[in-house]
């Protein structure tokens, strides 16, 4: 069916809700909801939801609705289910194998008891749900994620009962374009792609362009490496972002929309196209949407594994199909972008709070967060984390709720040493920044950045050195090599680093780093060069003792830096069971049955496998 | 370049159709040679000389989008090609040491594929999957939370696939 006015999608959604209506509370009051997000599908989520459906068909139970929906963000736990019984509180699983699924079946769905060593409510247990809306108490809170493992996502019409292409209605039939950008502006909405730019600034300047052609550009190349907020975003909810972009293209103008999204999430994409389709076919995107005069439509360009396409002017280069370098701004996007027409840039993220954001009135909004960062944040929290998975806290959450409140901490007991946020551009946060209040400004003020919202959690373990040397080699390779300061300066300090890694450094590369860095953020073309120094000066700030230890004691405390470790066999331990010789891939270790084993120290290639098989503590490293 | 030179490698009739699609579209041509890799898992240099042809436009140009580019392969990979991520979580939790484990087991280093042609190893950044870190990709399926032990079955499932 057509939708070609607004009294269409009404119907569609009053006959939805009494369908729904009818299926939760009267015969169907049990709803299993699989999340099949990439991760869920990657540990299983498909052989779970069809044992599930062969279960209840085995043991005939009819009170039941089996769905899929995207990621419930307990990725540590993945494959997870949702069980809601009307009228009671809905219970997460995770860890689900097929023997779990008979149990919950037998237990929970038939006898009403749950299977409590498989209830994993962490990260997602503090979510506010929606019965007490103006409640800001809960550490969670889902704008973004609203839809994400609620709906199933390749049906538009359980977006839509859930207010979906309201907003787009709202606005076409009841809000002028400067009126739609007022309203963002009132919401202080600022940008999630990482810079933070205030939304409603950039729309406007679009708007004020005169021109015959406009284009909104979601940007979801994601390219920081340990970020998946934008893949979840789009699997588990891809029509929010597309009604989002429609709205856009309402305020300034424009009547075309693409989706830059990276060739390496194959199951968004797909949801994309569905969704897309499906729109298309229900008349929501395309001419006179509504029976209004605003046509708006999509096109999906997929981008191919170069950080730098995230950046904007590059990734409009990507675009035009050419090498993604960067140019020169002024002229900004906003006015001059692509084919040189005025274009809009936003993140997933940013995007997907504009529905709400029209629907609930900026004031509503804007109470959450703090003064100047609005709403909330998506953060994929990963790395020596117990709860690893996708949380949504409001902005001005501290690091020490995130890491030890919603994230349980560090595992094994071991210490926590730092955060990382802002990927390759960010830097990282020591024990004290535990209590700030994580916003835009504060994460910059501290000297690193909110970046896309990648959270990288390290322990005692983990080697600042090495970990500033990743991203010092990350920035390396994904430098495009069109400004010599990016280019040389990135390799030149990966060298530094890579010295001191080897327990060569000298004092002196301490200060070369430092000014180096200071050339590159003031000289580089674009953010990658600008920001690339910022990971290395930020643990060379925090963890400069850390530092010190390789140049002068050649010693890695945390034992990552391979050179500077000695592996040695502790004569009292070793029985000589020879298994440590065995797993050497190098045959280095010379030794009998029952005798003492040795290592030949200038053969080892310290790759630690006799430390590891090792059971009686007898291979020591130094 | 001649047109014999370009007609050293057929193209599927899928694509085709969408390459005439997209031969109007402005800015076609990553999205060209994404279809390109799709069909013969590389860009092998006839289909670069082909499409130079059929889009008329030179042949260092598409050298210069493919080489740009870390998702475009220039040689063939193996049948199996294993993508090791290591983005940051992956790499905190020990990618690079599957990595190493893969290259004994498999006697190849990163981008080279095995004599028979069978398995290549290749380093990605970040598949989207880091709360199942260390993770590997084969032929789309994802391998999560995975130990250098896991590896050696893993090759076996795949070696007669
Ligand atoms: C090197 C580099 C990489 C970037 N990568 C991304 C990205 O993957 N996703 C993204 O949304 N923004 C990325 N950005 C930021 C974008 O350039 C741009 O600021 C953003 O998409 C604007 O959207 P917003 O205003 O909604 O945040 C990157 C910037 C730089 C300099
Ligand atoms: S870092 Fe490996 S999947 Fe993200």
């Amino acid at each position: 069916m057509a939708i070609k006015t607004r009294m269409d999608l009404k119907k569609i959604r009053a006959d939805q809700e009494a369908g729904l209506v009818l299926d939760n509370k009267e015969e169907k009051n049990i709803q299993i909801i699989v999340g099949k997000g990439t991760c869920g599908i990657a540990a299983g989520a498909e052989k779970i939801f069809n044992t599930i459906i062969e279960e209840i068909e085995d043991q005939k139970i009819k009170n039941i609705i089996v769905k899929s929906a995207g990621c419930m963000g307990l990725c540590y736990v993945e494959p997870t289910i949702k069980l809601i019984v009307t009228g009671e509180s809905e219970t997460i699983y995770g860890n689900v194998d097929q023997e779990t699924v008979r149990k919950i079946i037998e237990r929970h769905v038939i006898y009403g008891r749950q299977v409590e060593s498989h209830i994993f409510e962490k990260p997602a247990a503090d979510i506010l749900k929606e019965e007490n809306d103006d409640n800001f108490d809960y550490r969670q809170y889902r704008i973004v994620l609203r839809n994400c493992g609620v709906i199933d996502p390749e049906k538009i019409d359980e977006y839509i009962v859930r207010d979906g292409y309201a907003a787009l209605e709202k606005v076409i039939f009841q809000m002028t374009p400067s009126e739609v950008i007022d309203e963002i502006k009132a919401s202080g909405l600022r940008g999630r792609g990482g810079a933070g730019f205030p939304t409603w600034m950039k729309w406007s300047f679009s708007k004020s362009v005169k021109s015959d052609k406009k284009y909104i550009i979601c940007n979801a190349d994601e390219g920081d490496p340990g970020a998946y907020m934008d893949r979840s975003t789009l699997e588990g909810d891809p029509h929010s972002v597309l009604e989002a972009m429609a709205i856009a293209g309402y305020a300034i103008g424009a009547d075309e929309g693409i989706i830059y999204i990276r060739a390496e999430y194959p199951l968004a994409i797909k949801k994309l196209e569905i969704a897309i389709a499906q729109a298309r076919e229900y008349g929501l995107f395309g001419r006179n949407i509504l029976g209004s005069s605003f046509n708006f439509d999509f096109e999906i360009r997929l981008g191919a594994g170069a950080f730098v396409c995230g950046e904007e002017t590059a990734l409009i280069k990507s675009i035009e199909g050419d090498r993604g370098m960067p140019t020169p701004k002024p002229p900004f996007p906003a006015i001059e972008g692509l084919w040189g027409k005025p274009t809009i840039i936003n993140n997933v993220e940013t995007l997907a709070n504009i529905p709400v954001i029209i629907n609930k009135g900026s004031s509503w909004f804007a109470k959450l967060g703090t003064q100047k960062s609005r709403g909330t944040k998506v953060f994929a929290l990963t790395g020596n984390i117990n709860n690893s998975g996708l949380i949504e806290v409001p902005m001005g959450t501290t690091l020490r709720e995130i890491v030890f409140d919603i994230g349980g901490g560090i595992p094994n007991g071991k210490a926590f040493k730092a955060v990382q946020t802002g990927g390759p551009s960010g830097g990282v946060l020591t024990e004290d920044f535990l209590d700030t209040p994580i916003d835009f400004d504060s994460l910059v003020a501290v000297g690193s950045m909110m970046g896309s919202g990648g959270m990288i959690v390290m322990d005692e373990d983990d080697c600042m050195v090495d970990i500033a040397k990743f991203y010092l080699e990350f920035c390396v390779e994904e430098s495009c090599g069109k400004c010599a300061p990016c280019r040389i300066g990135t390799k030149k300090i990966y060298e530094l680093l890579d010295k001191i890694s080897k327990g060569k450094g000298e004092l002196s590369d301490l200060q070369k780093i430092k000014e180096m860095g200071n050339a590159m953020t003031k000289a580089s073309l674009c953010g990658l060069g600008q920001t690339a120094p910022n990971p290395v000066l930020s643990v060379i700030k925090a963890f400069e003792e850390e530092i010190l230890e390789h140049i002068t004691d050649q010693k890695c405390r945390a034992g990552k830096c391979k050179d500077l470790v000695t592996y040695t066999i502790d004569k009292e331990n070793c029985i000589g069971c020879t298994v440590c010789a065995r797993k050497c891939p190098v045959n280095c270790i010379e030794g009998e049955r029952k005798v003492v084993h040795k290592i030949d120290q200038s053969l080892c290639i310290k790759c630690g496998a006799c430390f590891e098989v090792c059971k009686f503590d007898a291979v020591i490293v130094s | 370049m001649s047109v014999k030179e370009a007609s050293g490698i057929e193209f599927s009739d899928k694509l085709m159709t969408f390459i005439e699609e997209w031969k109007s579209k402005k800015g076609n041509l990553v999205m060209i040679l994404h279809k390109i890799q799709e069909e013969f898992d590389y860009i092998p240099r006839q289909a670069a000389i082909k499409t130079a042809v059929l889009l008329d436009i030179p042949l260092a140009k598409i050298y210069g989008v493919m080489t740009f580019y870390n998702f475009f392969k220039l040689e063939k990979p193996g049948k199996h090609n294993i993508q090791v991520c290591t983005g940051t979580a992956c790499y905190l939790k020990g990618g690079v040491d599957l990595i190493e484990e893969l290259e004994i087991l498999l006697g190849i280093g990163v981008n080279t594929v095995t004599d028979d042609g069978i398995f290549s190893i290749e380093s990605v950044r970040c598949i989207g999957c880091c709360g199942l870190a260390p993770v590997l990709l084969i032929d789309g399926e994802v391998f999560g939370k995975l130990t250098k032990d896991q590896l050696p079955e893993i090759v076996a499932k795949f070696k007669d696939k």
